[in-house]
């Protein structure tokens, strides 16, 4: 295995793996239905301690 | 018997750093193994002298284990005390060099003293003991591992004496921010890792259905620095009673590696960790939710997943290859993204309640430091690009941007964090003055703005001062005429750093009257209470 | 069950959690590190560079005892304000036998990575002793318990040792020789024909002024005094270098 072909590898199939699973991520929060969810977590310091 | 077993263990190890301390091969390893020997025995002693016969009385399981937390309290504050302190000392060797007593307290040697002092012993407390009470209170549940937490808190209290020492005695591995040699890195991992597993059974043991994102912070934190940590100081020892190792890496592959942890030491321990404290105690003291819970998912993703590569912008124009230095520059340019969404998201939690930066000092505080962590987060990426960075790069401008981070990001937040938490660990109702925060809140952003601008001006000038040309073509200006230009510079920069650590010693006073449950008998801040209003 | 659904999974088990940020923090260090140290091209090729001798050896660890690397760098950047005032600027091949590595990161002080044969020995030790004797701007410490502090190291061989077990080229003659040659090093009267034979170009003579003992002071100024001074640049192809 050699550089130019992981530089290869690395600014095709590794460039799109590394923006699906960031894309993925940004889907992943925002998705519907997510934000009740969010909203319930987001409260958890406030309950009493 | 209670202590029955760590006495015997505690005798063990001491009567080992005694050997050690006989048969030493170097002469700064045998004094490092008199001062581990008298620690030891120190504790010991001490653990003897409370031990009780009695049955110990049965814990609830229950409460939250908060013993060790506040001890972690207190230390915060004095190694803070410690740290900024040999900061000012440093600053003023700089301006006034026959302040260097050699060949202890040489500039060279209480350098690491400083930055470890603040990084490690100051953050590293604060990271300690608000991840730990951040974790059982969003897990809702008590710290794991009974006394794990003790020898969690006090083998790290070890590991910072040792490498405090070491430091004066020579004893230095010249890797920056990772100094300490073979035997106390090795000593790190042990409590490291069961620094690691407390969190973690803790977290495993939850009553609550989801771990809150301030976990994910602190966990990440935990995990990545045990990583960076252990790779970076793979080292062979001279010999197993000595204290030279000599890196297991060589020059460009040693550089990087240490610039690899160098850089995710302040993305993980001073940002990640920090980051977490940020998602839980301003939430609490505004007394809100944070404002977007999504966000903050993408800001931790996003954040651990671009910090680990931006280390090589550390090595511009170096001999590390082109390829690489390029990678680093490109993902350090990206990172202002969720740097700066999690600053938002950080400060848009106090909307509906903005007035509280007027009437309660410690949400002034955490705002200053979400303000700080902004600009250097943007000033950071902007270093970054190697046109800006040939002129930085070996500057002060390097010094002035770490510590508008470290002062003003990493200090204030901790700062609000102890303020909040102090008068709940020891059940006061209040803290000793809220007039003493105040003070400690001008103090300390007078002094960071004092030190940012200082550094600003001595860097830019002596990055050009560096590289100016007259008409003929030669250097206008000799190294040493451009040392003798920072000379006022240097001065102001530890003016800026004493107003700095004037106010830590107010923080100190006001903690300790709290803890000692005086209560300071003043004028309520002008705001704090709904002034009556006439009747229209 | 879709992907979105995975990660609530993940919201709520700690060991993925930890697993998956660890996975996302190794990538990078993985890519960008690994490569450093298989890629030929990585280091350039240039004739002359050896390992230190062991009084040169000494002389670096008390460069890195005393944390000089805080103020002085050891790596000229290509340009032409820093070729000027340096000399070349450094290869990756230069610093291919340091554990650790003293590019430094900060230049309170001047850049040290040709220092050697620039000053006299003399001058080396006047300026360690008292900087602003000889440089009235500096804010540099004063060094001089170097002078008094005996060289004392029972076996300097496992210096060696350690060093080749991380691929320091030390042959098992420079091993065996270890103590004698750092004490001749330093002895004007000593025979150092084997010393140079195993270390070519290396600097000979007492180098702080006192020829009765090796002191500290003699080991950290014959380090200084070869900085810089090994690699050929006459035959140092610079295109091929470039990477």
């Amino acid at each position: 295995m050699d550089y130019n072909l992981m530089r290869e590898f690395a600014d095709s199939w590794g460039l799109l793996a590394m923006a699906l699973f960031f894309v993925a991520c940004i889907a992943f929060a925002l998705r519907p239905g997510g934000k009740t969810h969010a909203d319930q977590a987001a409260r958890i310091p406030l309950k009493d301690d | 018997m209670r202590f029955g077993t760590e006495i015997v263990l505690l005798s063990l190890f001491a009567f080992a750093a005694l050997v050690a301390a006989g048969f030493g091969a170097d002469e700064p390893f045998r004094q490092h193994m008199w001062v581990l020997f008298f620690a030891v025995a120190g504790f010991t002693a001490i653990l003897l002298r409370n031990t009780e016969f009695k049955p110990a009385t049965p814990v609830d399981p229950t409460a939250y284990m908060d013993g060790p937390i506040r001890y972690g309290a207190i230390a915060t504050v004095f190694w803070g005390v410690v740290g900024m302190l040999v900061g000012v000392v440093i600053a003023l060797q700089l301006a006034y060099p026959d302040l260097n007593i050699q060949p202890w307290f040489n500039f060279g040697r209480l350098r690491p003293l400083h930055t470890s002092g603040v990084v490690f012993a100051f953050g590293g407390n604060a990271l300690l003991c608000t991840s730990l009470y951040v974790v059982q209170r969003t897990c809702r549940a008590r710290l794991f591992g009974g006394n794990l937490a003790w020898f969690v808190f006090w083998g790290y209290q070890l590991f910072i004496v040792m490498a405090a020492t070491g430091y004066l005695l020579g004893i230095t591995e010249s890797r920056e921010y990772a100094e300490p040699e073979w035997y106390v890195d090795l000593w790190l991992t042990v409590v490291w890792v069961a620094y690691l597993l407390l969190f973690l059974g803790t977290i495993l043991k939850r009553k609550e259905p989801h771990i809150y994102v301030a976990n994910w912070f602190y966990l990440s934190f935990i995990v990545t620095i045990a990583m960076l940590h252990v790779v970076n100081n793979l080292s062979m020892p001279a010999s197993f009673l000595g204290s030279k190792s000599y890196s297991a890496f060589s020059g460009v592959q040693d550089a990087l590696t240490q610039w690899w942890y160098g850089h995710n030491a302040v993305g993980f321990f001073l940002t990640a960790g920090f980051l977490g404290m940020m998602y839980y105690f301003v939430p609490k003291q505004v007394n809100r939710p944070v404002y977007s819970y999504r966000l903050s998912i993408i800001h931790f993703w996003a954040l651990i997943f671009l910090y680990i590569w931006a280390g090589p912008h550390h090595l511009h124009y170096t001999a590390l290859p082109d390829w690489a230095q390029t990678l680093g520059m490109v993902f350090s340019i990206m990172l202002w993204m969720p740097s700066w969404g999690g600053m938002i998201n950080g400060l848009m939690t106090l909307s509906g309640a903005w007035d509280k930066i007027r009437t309660d000092p410690i949400v002034r505080m955490m705002v200053a430091a979400i303000a700080f962590y902004g600009m250097s987060t943007f000033e950071g990426p902007m270093m970054s690009i190697k046109t800006v960075n040939s002129l930085s790069h070996y500057t002060d401008w390097t010094i002035g941007h770490v510590h508008s981070g470290a002062l003003g990001w990493v200090g204030l937040i901790t700062f609000g964090a102890i303020y909040y938490m102090v008068p709940k660990l020891w059940n006061r109702q209040r803290l000793y003055s809220m007039r003493l925060v105040t003070w400690h809140f001008w103090l300390a952003t007078l002094g960071i703005v004092v030190y940012a601008a200082v550094m600003w001006v001595s860097g830019i000038m002596q990055g050009l001062m560096w590289r100016e040309y007259d008409e003929q073509g030669f250097l206008v200006y000799s190294f040493a005429e451009t040392v003798a230009a920072m000379h006022p510079y240097y001065v102001m920069r530890a003016a800026g750093g004493a107003m700095y650590l004037t106010g830590m010693l107010i923080m100190a006073w006001n903690v300790a009257m709290t803890i000692l449950g005086y209560q300071r008998e003043e004028q309520p801040l002008p705001g704090s209470v709904p002034a009556l209003q006439p009747a229209q | 069950m879709g992907l979105i659904d995975k990660h609530a999974l993940i919201e709520r088990n700690a060991t993925l959690l930890l697993v998956g940020s660890l996975l996302v923090v190794t990538v990078g260090g993985i890519v960008e590190i690994a490569p450093l140290f298989y890629l030929d091209n990585t280091i350039e090729k240039v004739e002359g560079m050896r390992p230190y001798s062991p009084l040169e050896l000494v002389g670096r660890n008390i460069y890195v005892r005393e944390g000089c690397y805080l103020c002085h760098s050891q790596m000229i950047r290509p340009f032409r304000d820093e070729v000027e005032r340096y000399g070349h600027y450094s290869l990756a091949a230069e610093s291919m036998y340091d554990h650790p590595f003293q590019w430094g990161s900060k230049r309170t002080g001047p850049d040290l990575a040709r220092v050697g044969d620039r000053y006299s020995n003399s001058w080396h030790v006047q300026h360690l002793t008292d900087p602003r004797s000889v440089v009235p701007e500096s804010i540099m410490p004063s060094y001089a318990f170097l002078k008094d502090k005996p060289i004392e190291v029972k076996d300097f061989s496992t210096h060696l040792v350690a060093n080749r077990r991380v691929g320091v080229p030390y042959s098992d003659d420079m091993i065996a020789e270890a103590n004698a040659d750092l004490m001749a090093q330093a002895d004007p009267d000593a025979d150092t024909s084997g010393l140079e034979g195993r270390y070519p170009k290396a600097k000979l003579g007492d180098f702080d002024g006192n020829p009765q003992q090796v002191t500290e002071m003699d080991a950290l100024v014959a380090y200084l005094q070869m900085l810089g001074t090994l690699a050929d640049f006459k035959n140092y192809d610079e295109a091929a270098g470039y990477r």
